[in-house]
């Protein structure tokens, strides 16, 4: 399936998006996620279903001000 | 001792992370500026790219409290999702929120900050809301459960310093103990000063201190200022006058005519 990651499509074949996170390369960042606009929390990443033309958002921590 | 959020500190200057030359600049201008709260913000990031690891550690690093923000955010929705979000990665409750509601001058949104405001302390968030001087949203801020108020100076990242002067001070006698940071809009160390002497808690630079020439320098003259201004407000500024009045006595001088 296809789903948005960060404003770009990607390929993935994730069953949650707990293993999502770990095919991208994210398993050991310190990230928070959104999925179709939802915060989805750390703990609820296990079992988090993802579907054809989702949108994730993964945010990192950055300058601000 | 500035207290915020049961939070006591011993510094009155905040800074912002954001627009310095080099990481190693940052440091040493959170270094010289003494500040023991820093802000920083969620972004995108691509996978294995670690700018976000890698900024983290340098913060970490520096031993300060850190104070995210909700910056960029238009809706209520979305002010609210970042806060989570950045609950999660930061481990804080605090929340410097920010709802954008004009992008020529960064003005704030007051109606959905409130509308956000009472969504997140309902939820046990720390709020620091990003405001104007109105004295109106200043009170339902608090109704909402806000103990902290950050009215602007100027427009972000403008260094006009203090827009509203009287606004500003209006605001500051109608709430003479909640604790005001005025967030935004400073440009030169001589604004930090002023806002000191009205009687505002704390400042939080960022583009002065970051943009200038020598930043870690300009962030140690922004702690001299800021501690200079809080002096002179607790030492009591005389009021201004339009007439001169002679300083030396003027009984006792020589007819020399």
């Amino acid at each position: 399936m296809r789903i948005l990651v960060n404003g770009a499509w990607r390929e993935t074949a994730a069953a949650d998006l707990e293993s999502a996170l770990r095919e991208m390369g994210w398993s050991e960042s310190p990230v928070a996620t959104a999925l179709n606009g939802e915060f989805v929390a750390v703990a609820a990443r296990r079992g988090a279903p993802l579907a054809d033309g989702d949108r994730l958002e993964v945010l990192a921590p950055m300058q601000g001000g | 001792m500035l207290a915020l959020y049961d939070t006591e500190l011993r510094s009155r200057l905040l800074l912002g992370t954001s627009r310095y030359p080099s990481p190693a600049v940052l440091t040493e201008a959170v270094k010289s500026s003494r500040a023991e709260i820093v802000t920083v913000s969620l972004r995108r990031e691509s996978s294995g790219e670690r700018a976000g690891q890698a900024f983290w550690s340098i913060i970490r690093a520096l031993d300060v409290r850190v104070l995210p923000n909700t910056a960029g955010c238009h809706s209520v929705k979305e002010a609210v999702t970042t806060a989570h979000m950045a609950r999660e990665v930061f481990g804080t409750p605090w929340i410097k929120l920010e709802v954008i509601g004009e992008d020529d001058t960064l003005q704030p949104d007051v109606f959905a900050l409130l509308e956000a405001a009472r969504m997140l302390v309902s939820e046990g968030f720390e709020v620091f809301p990003y405001t104007t001087e109105d004295l109106v949203v200043a009170d339902r801020l608090l109704a909402a459960g806000c103990k902290v108020l950050m009215p602007w100076g100027a427009p972000i990242g403008s260094g006009r310093g203090l827009n509203n002067r009287f606004g500003l001070k209006a605001l500051r006698a109608h709430f003479p103990t909640v604790p005001l940071i005025i967030d935004a809009g400073l440009g030169v160390p001589s604004h930090a000063a002023e806002a000191m002497e009205l009687g505002f808690d704390a400042v939080l630079i960022n583009t002065a201190v970051a943009e200038a020439a020598d930043p870690p320098r300009m962030a140690a003259a922004f702690a001299q200022a800021v501690e200079a201004g809080h002096a002179a407000r607790l030492a009591g500024p005389m009021e201004p006058r339009d007439m001169a009045a002679p300083s030396t006595p003027v009984i006792g001088k020589a007819f020399l005519g």
